[in-house]
């Protein structure tokens, strides 16, 4: 068989592959759309110049091989085509670079309305923590972390107390409203990653990185780690819940505060020490 | 036959006008090359069988050591692929395989494939045996310092290796070693294994830098009377220039492997916050995670394009000699190379748009990422341009240049989608990534390999390797392998994260089940078909045909040793001068399609018929 028919079936195999391909994104649940927007205008751009750069290579294959009477062509160098060729591709990366560039602007500009989320990770699990009435986070410290304060949340903050501690894997959201998450980790890096909401970043310990989005399809999403953290690392797993404002409401009322926390600590450690006493 | 093909002096304008920019005509003045500056240099003549074959000063001896050492640690590279993809099409089948192996193994395999294998292979093997010969030098500037190169990336890989048996095993911290993990228990091999393969990097750095300062200063210095930088074979250019980005590449690799040497060792805070670790705070504080990523990726992202280099100027030179036709626009290729390796260094972060650095960097990178595109795209419209009208043979060497052209394209592309920071969100961390680098400098780099193994071996070894057994090992290993890579990408857009050992049950990861059974199966097949290549190898130095002087009708100088193996000092009695570029295929007026580089002007044989 010649050559350029196999090359050929190659990229028809391709293209019809991409076109019934069972596998694809999920449904974007989150104000993202954007970037699948983007990674499919760069599909048709990148996806025709892979098919005409091949499509040419192989229409060469089969007009251009080998005969012992031909000469091939002598030409070093064409300017004018040169000058096309790049000007075309300049423009082509262009217009691709322009939507990534938009969007990544609005990607690190996050709404004035977005509700603060901590996500505190480490090997391997996570935990979170919402802002109380004050609507403001405590802020905290590594060193801060024992039994008594799982959050690390310095004692001293006035904005710590009324905190909404979630020691669970599991975070419920608001749907449609936006949410920044700030994420931490104690250990080493980690990043909290939602295929449907598209946004990530790694949670790097020393410091508090953030990205945000808003979740706008009421359900349960699979949150996993996205970045290399250890032996762990494949079972860093936790669960989002989009939930409507009423249920969300509700759910956030019979979630601890710190203050109650503490003091619900410091109950046990009583009684433990009465008990030891008997 | 067009009328301008009949003036002869037309023809030598067009061909000397590329060369020299000089005078035009076909007059006896244009034989002229200046006189050498400098004496020859003086060789060691080796005589025991140690100094001829193991420790030896001769490049292409080196080279060819360089080669099989690479070529034995791609060889552990592909096994490790073997077992990871075991266990990842049919999780639970090897009952050995714990998480810990699978982390050791997917790390050994990427650090291997990438230095240890490609790295090795391009720089030290095909930069020792071919820029000599093809500049028209002896030898390499410094073959004592050459020598010991060999000898320091031998000890590297035998440190690597011994990672495999230290307690503990081999480092399992991924191939881009990030700090805190990487020292910390939780990663395997965190004790010893890390130290030695922080080990095994430095000697690495160390015995490289030797070699790349012959291969840099064997081009600018040792090149033969009328080699002008602008008639070197882009092979040169490719691998001189990844060279110098190598230079100052490493060292940025050498300081991290070493200031992570001390975190581990004296307990120093470079790259260690405060950490807690089973309710304990340890004793590091203030160091930055981030820093190592920055110093890794300005090592790493020039070290894609070390890699990438050399592949384009031996692709370019494969493609010319057998479409029997100048590469298209010589120049631009070479400006287009330089360029590249100038704007390496300047999209390093693009690896780390979602790292946690400043989210503003996002805006320079993926701009300087995306100007990068457009000399690589210049690249392969030359290539295609150069098959357009051309003769071209479709044999073994061909093909697997055609398949460099279609993986690298495609691997290119989707080098767009991740260069362009809020499309590399989604995606980062996925399938998506792992299907892109593979496909661009893993596959593709590896058709240009084997395009070359065909091509130069008959050079090495004297023989011609079996075309029949060639076409199946490249279409077994092009399809195997686009089979591969290709649907790897739709895991990463259904957000199939990478290294993981195991996915589970998510309900979206269910559906690739199927896939990953697939594709480990194709990379089984894949693989085994490299061996095709080794017996093919064995049976050409049994009974292969002779190959003769210059069989493939190339015009550069390592096909005009004095013998076929050239021997040692590459050229006998004098150093051959050179009147031409090495793309002088079918040029009008000339009886051969092709003209040698040492052809003076005077002494072209032209066709009688044309002058009528």
């Amino acid at each position: 068989m010649h050559a350029g028919i196999i090359f050929f079936l190659v990229i028809l195999g391709s293209v019809l592959f991409h076109i019934f391909t069972p596998w694809y994104w999920t449904d974007v649940a989150s104000n993202w759309g954007g970037m699948d927007d983007t990674i499919t205008l760069t599909f048709w751009v990148g996806g025709g110049v892979f098919i005409a750069v091949c499509l040419f290579m192989i229409y060469c294959v089969f007009k251009f091989s080998y005969k012992e009477n031909r000469k091939a062509e002598y030409k070093p160098e064409d300017k004018k085509l040169e000058k096309i060729l790049t000007v075309a591709t300049t423009l082509g990366v262009a217009a691709l670079l322009a939507p990534g560039l938009i969007i990544w602007n609005q990607y690190v500009s996050v709404p004035k309305n977005a509700l603060h989320i901590d996500v505190m990770a480490w090997q391997w699990g996570w935990q979170y923590r919402l802002p109380g009435n004050d609507g403001k986070l405590g802020t905290t410290s590594v060193r801060n972390i024992d039994d008594n304060n799982p959050f690390g949340i310095n004692l001293d903050d006035p904005y710590g107390s009324d905190d909404i501690l979630v020691m669970s894997d599991k975070i419920n959201l608001k749907n449609n409203r936006p949410v920044k998450i700030l994420l931490r980790s104690v250990d080493v890096l980690h990043n909290w990653y939602v295929p449907q909401f598209r946004a990530k970043m790694d949670a790097v310990p020393g410091t508090v990185t953030y990205y945000w989005f808003e979740p706008n399809k009421v359900g349960e999403y699979e949150v996993l780690c996205a970045e290399y953290c250890g032996v762990g690392h494949y079972a860093m797993r936790g669960m989002v819940e989009v939930q409507e404002e009423n249920k969300y409401e509700e759910w956030v009322n019979e979630q601890e505060t710190f203050a109650s926390y503490v003091a619900k600590q410091k109950n046990i450690e009583l009684q433990e020490k009465k008990l030891a006493k008997k | 036959m067009s009328e301008e093909f009949n003036d002869n002096k037309t023809i030598q304008a067009q061909s000397s006008e590329v060369m020299t920019g000089g005078a035009a005509g076909a007059t006896p003045d244009m034989d002229y090359v200046r006189p050498a500056e400098i004496p020859e240099q003086d060789l060691y003549h080796a005589h025991s069988f140690i100094t001829k074959w193991v420790f030896c000063q001769d490049a292409k001896v080196i080279g060819v050591q360089y080669f099989l050492l690479a070529t034995f640690t791609g060889i552990v590279g592909l096994i490790l692929s073997w077992l990871m993809r075991l266990q990842l099409g049919f999780p639970g089948l090897a009952g050995f395989m714990t998480a810990e192996h699978y982390y050791q193994f997917v790390t050994m395999h990427g650090m291997i494939m990438v230095v240890y294998f490609l790295t090795a292979l391009f720089l030290g093997g095909f930069g020792n045996y071919l820029i000599p010969l093809m500049v028209g030098a002896r030898d390499m500037v410094f073959p004592y310092v050459n020598m010991i190169s060999f000898w320091m990336f031998f000890i590297a890989v035998a440190v690597l290796m011994a990672s495999f048996f230290v307690p503990g095993g081999p480092t399992g911290a991924g191939w881009t070693l990030y700090p805190p993990q990487t020292i910390l228990e939780g990663t395997p091999g965190s004790g010893m294994g890390i130290l030695l393969m922080l080990i095994s990097l430095s000697l690495f750095v160390i015995g490289f830098t030797m070699g790349g300062l012959n291969y840099m200063i064997t081009v600018l210095q040792a090149r033969t009377r009328g080699m002008t930088l602008m008639r070197m074979p882009l092979t040169v250019w490719g691998i001189f220039t990844a060279t110098v980005l190598a230079m100052l590449a490493f060292p940025a690799l050498l300081v991290s492997a070493i200031m992570m040497t001390l975190d581990k060792v004296l307990g120093t805070s470079f790259f260690m916050p405060t950490i807690l670790k089973a309710g304990e705070v340890l004793e590091y504080g203030g160091g930055s995670p981030i820093l190592f990523q920055h110093l890794f990726w300005f090592f790493g992202h020039p070290e894609v394009y070390i890699v990438a280099l050399p592949a384009f100027g031996i692709v370019s030179d494969l493609i010319s000699v057998h479409a029997r036709k100048n590469i298209f626009g010589y120049r631009m290729m070479v400006w287009a190379i330089v360029g590249i390796g100038a704007l390496s260094f300047f999209v390093w972060a693009h690896h780390m748009y979602v790292s946690g650095m400043n989210p503003w960097f996002g805006f320079f990178f993926a701009t300087t990422t995306l100007i990068i595109a457009v000399p690589t795209a210049m690249k392969v419209y030359n290539w295609i341009l150069t098959l357009w009208r051309g003769n071209i043979r479709i044999n073994t060497v061909m093909l697997w240049c055609l398949g460099f052209i279609v993986t690298f394209v495609n691997g290119g592309i989707t080098g767009i989608f991740l260069g362009n920071v809020s499309v590399d969100v989604p995606l980062s961390d996925t399938y998506f990534v792992i299907a892109h680098f593979h496909m661009v400098m893993g596959i593709a780099p590896l058709m240009v390999i084997m395009g070359a193994v065909y091509h130069w071996f008959p050079l090495v070894a004297g023989r011609m390797l079996d075309e029949t057994l060639g076409k199946w090992h490249f279409w077994i290993t092009f399809l195997g392998a686009y089979s591969i890579y290709f649907p790897m990408h739709y895991l990463g857009f259904i957000g199939v994260p990478r290294r993981y050992f195991e996915m589970y049950d998510s309900p979206y990861m269910t559906s690739a089940v199927g896939m990953n059974e697939f594709i480990s199966l194709a990379a089984f097949i894949v693989g085994a078909a490299q061996f095709i290549l080794i017996f093919n190898i064995i049976k050409t130095l049994k009974t292969g045909k002779a190959a003769g002087q210059n069989p493939w009708k190339a015009n550069s100088l390592e096909w005009y040793t004095s013998t076929v193996p050239p021997e040692h000092g590459n050229f006998g009695d004098r150093l051959p001068v050179v009147h031409r570029w090495p793309y002088d295929f079918s040029v009008p007026g000339a009886k051969d399609d092709f003209i040698p580089q040492t052809t003076p002007p005077s002494e072209v044989v032209h066709t009688e018929v044309e002058k009528t």
